[in-house]
């Protein structure tokens, strides 16, 4: 065996390895060049659909210009388009779902990580991520049939009766609307927030939570001195992960929104998102005009989405500079 | 690793050896067949995108068409009307699908004059969740118009209690449904709505999407149909197949002639039998004035290039419209559409024997 083995270490290299010096170079040169491809071609394809998109748009651009982002006007039957409604609904529909999502997910993820029984921790987990699996039609049929019966008859009166006085919850109860896109959305980014955010958990250093127990913390104070404070950049960064299929989202929102181009204070009144409107009208767009419009609430889109990424680097960019350490 | 650099070499030596062997090879067994393109055995595939609408009508057609004719074989994608006319423009497909016929400004991007070929006849139907109905909602046009204008608010309003006498309406707010994607459903029922009531032709207008003064949108005739059920006290609109299907109430409509009529497909037939076709193939169905004639119904269309470029694909083309045309009408009531009437079939017989392919005539 020995000698067999020595035999092929010895064996002459080609001309062209003896010509590079040694063999990991040409591979490491390869490989440098492949991923760089790989990363070059993502970043053309960026340009590639902005630019596309911004020519698709530029009938719709050179009619309404800067009125198409401030206008509510949108009727296909005159030509006349006006974006600001579905910015307005992706915007805030994306909202909500961060602000019922994210509490959720952060308890999801430190009970996984921290305080549930290690025999749990595995099914629990898989089980909440199995949830990002579920296609988005099933989540907008349970929202039809299901969720927004329910918001109806037992969710939106109640909000109207005791926090009637805010104009969040007030108007007509009809079940679709801002609130159950909102609800819809939460439910489906919060598998990706909660797995991301126990992953970052779990990879905090046992030595800052024994050093925590060591000091005589209590379990929550461990969470809150040791583990959240060094996983807080990598929980923005999950935050970020949900928003962006929050924005994205097409059709489990579109069935359950209500879908109309109106700006309301009222999470009960219907809205509609940028991504829905495109995906429903464009297939029967017809008129040069219409899909212009069309493709300028596209492009429209794909700034919002640059924008709020942009604005939430910088939110991790913060984080991670501040100090690591809590307070008791 | 899991290769080393020599296997890969040789693996990539392999696959480079399969592509360039079996390129020719496929040539070489496709050129016998693209060669005598007159024979009668030549296999002809034709590929048409359009409408959803009648899309369960083109798949059977096009299945038995296939099992009488096994060598023409037809794909229909149901991507919906705007897709159908931009890709018979573009000319990515043999024959387009719409049901709204093409606008001016659409016909003139054309490479070539276009022929509208009705082949079936739909209805759209109001559903309505009001649990203390026994009867079918009986509904007067301008009634219809107002609700979906928003101002008329309450079942028990005295213009839909009128139409409805010895029903029991209840003092509940009208929910309504309409459908937010682009549809040809839609354009039928804002036709309808614009021929009947001159505010709602000046404030709305028709469309396959339009600016709804009321109510919320559901995605599709499922998410319609979804609304109505889940939420008491909604009337939505779907089209007629949907709706008889999935057994939902219909209501009754009352007619140009004053009648209230069901949407059965004697009623869309009748429809059809009042309205004089135009010699372009193409004319709203809504509000016909015969007497038993169900108001909201309206054709379909097949686009196809008058003079077609490839006289293989031409004729099977034609054939294939002439073969729809009279065997495959039989076809339409199963499926819940209304066959073409005879008059109207005559008149598409000639439009079809005008068909040709490099200026010679197809059939």
């Amino acid at each position: 065996m020995t000698v067999r083995s020595d035999v092929s270490l010895s064996r002459p290299r080609s001309k062209l390895q003896l010509a590079l010096g040694r063999e990991a170079n040409l591979g490491d040169l390869a490989f440098r060049r492949i991923t760089a491809l790989f990363a070059g071609a993502m970043i053309v394809l960026l340009v590639w659909m902005a630019v596309e998109m911004a020519m698709a748009s530029k009938l719709s651009f050179a009619a309404f210009g800067l009125g198409f982002i401030t206008s509510t006007d949108w009727d296909p039957v005159r030509e006349q388009f006006g974006g600001l409604p579905f910015v307005f609904g992706t915007i805030v529909s994306s909202l909500v779902a961060l602000l019922i999502a994210v509490p959720i997910s952060l308890g999801i993820a430190i009970y996984l990580s921290e305080l549930a029984h290690p025999r749990l921790r595995t099914p629990m987990g898989f089980l909440v991520e199995l949830l990002a699996a579920v296609p988005s039609v099933v989540y907008g049929l349970w929202g039809v049939f299901a969720l927004a019966p329910w918001l109806r008859e037992t969710v939106e009166p109640l909000l109207a009766k005791t926090l009637g006085f805010l104009p969040f919850f007030q108007g007509p109860q009809r079940g679709f609307g801002m609130l159950a896109g909102g609800i819809i959305l939460a439910i489906m980014i919060t598998p990706t927030i909660s797995s991301v955010s126990r992953e970052v958990m779990r990879a905090v250093p046992a030595a800052l939570r024994e050093g925590a127990i060591g000091l005589g913390a209590t379990r929550w104070e461990v969470v809150r001195v040791a583990v959240l404070p060094y996983a807080k950049s990598g929980l923005v960064g999950a935050t970020i992960l949900g928003l962006g299929r929050a924005l994205g989202e097409t059709m489990a929102i579109t069935m359950v929104i209500g879908n109309r181009a109106e700006i309301s204070a009222s999470l009960f009144a219907p809205s509609y998102t940028m991504a829905s409107v495109i995906a429903n009208e464009f297939t029967e767009a017809t008129g040069q005009l219409y899909l212009s419009a069309l493709a300028e609430v596209g492009l429209l889109l794909f700034a919002v989405t640059v924008v709020l990424n942009i604005f939430a680097r910088l939110l991790v960019w913060r984080v991670g500079k501040l100090p690591e350490g809590g307070q008791l | 690793m899991f290769f080393g650099r020599r296997e890969l070499l040789v693996l990539a030596a392999g696959f480079s050896l399969a592509c360039s062997k079996s390129a020719p090879a496929e040539a070489d067994k496709a050129s016998p067949n693209a060669a005598p393109v007159s024979s009668q055995a030549a296999p002809v595939a034709l590929n048409g995108a359009g409408a959803t609408f009648p899309n369960p009508l083109y798949s059977k057609w096009n299945a038995e068409y296939n099992k009488q004719f096994p060598n023409i074989r037809i794909n229909y994608q149901s991507i919906g009307s705007g897709g159908g006319i931009r890709q018979i423009i573009a000319g990515t497909v043999d024959f387009g699908a719409t049901d709204a016929p093409m606008k001016d400004d659409e016909s003139k991007q054309a490479p070539g004059k276009l022929f509208h070929i009705p082949t079936t006849i739909g209805a759209v139907v109001l559903t309505y969740n009001v649990p203390e109905l026994t009867s079918a909602l009986k509904l007067s046009p301008e009634v219809l118009a107002d609700i979906y204008l928003g101002k008329i608010k309450k079942w028990n309003d005295p213009k839909i209690v009128a139409d409805n006498a010895d029903a029991k309406l209840p003092a509940k707010d009208i929910g309504i449904s309409y459908r937010t994607d682009g549809s040809g459903t839609t354009n039928v029922f804002t036709d309808y709505l614009s021929a009947v009531s001159p505010e709602w032709k000046d404030k709305v207008g028709a469309g396959k999407s339009v600016k709804w003064p009321a109510g919320l949108g559901a995605k599709g005739n499922e998410g319609v149909t979804g609304q109505v059920k889940t939420t008491p006290y909604t009337i939505g609109y779907t089209e007629r197949a949907y709706a008889t299907q999935n057994q939902l109430p219909m209501a009754e409509l009352k007619n140009k002639a004053g009648k209230f009529i069901a949407p059965t497909t004697a009623a869309m037939s009748a429809a059809a039998e009042g309205v004089e076709m135009p010699p372009e193939l193409y004319v709203s169905l809504v509000n016909s004035a015969a007497e038993a004639a169900y108001p909201i119904t309206g054709y379909t269309y097949l686009l196809v290039y008058a003079d077609a470029k490839d006289p293989a694909k031409g004729e099977a083309i034609a054939k294939y419209l002439w073969w729809g045309l009279h065997d495959g009408q039989k076809f339409a009531e199963g499926l819940d559409y209304a066959p073409l009437p005879t008059k109207v079939v005559a008149l598409v017989e000639s439009r079809l024997k005008e068909l040709s392919a490099s200026g010679k005539k197809l059939l």
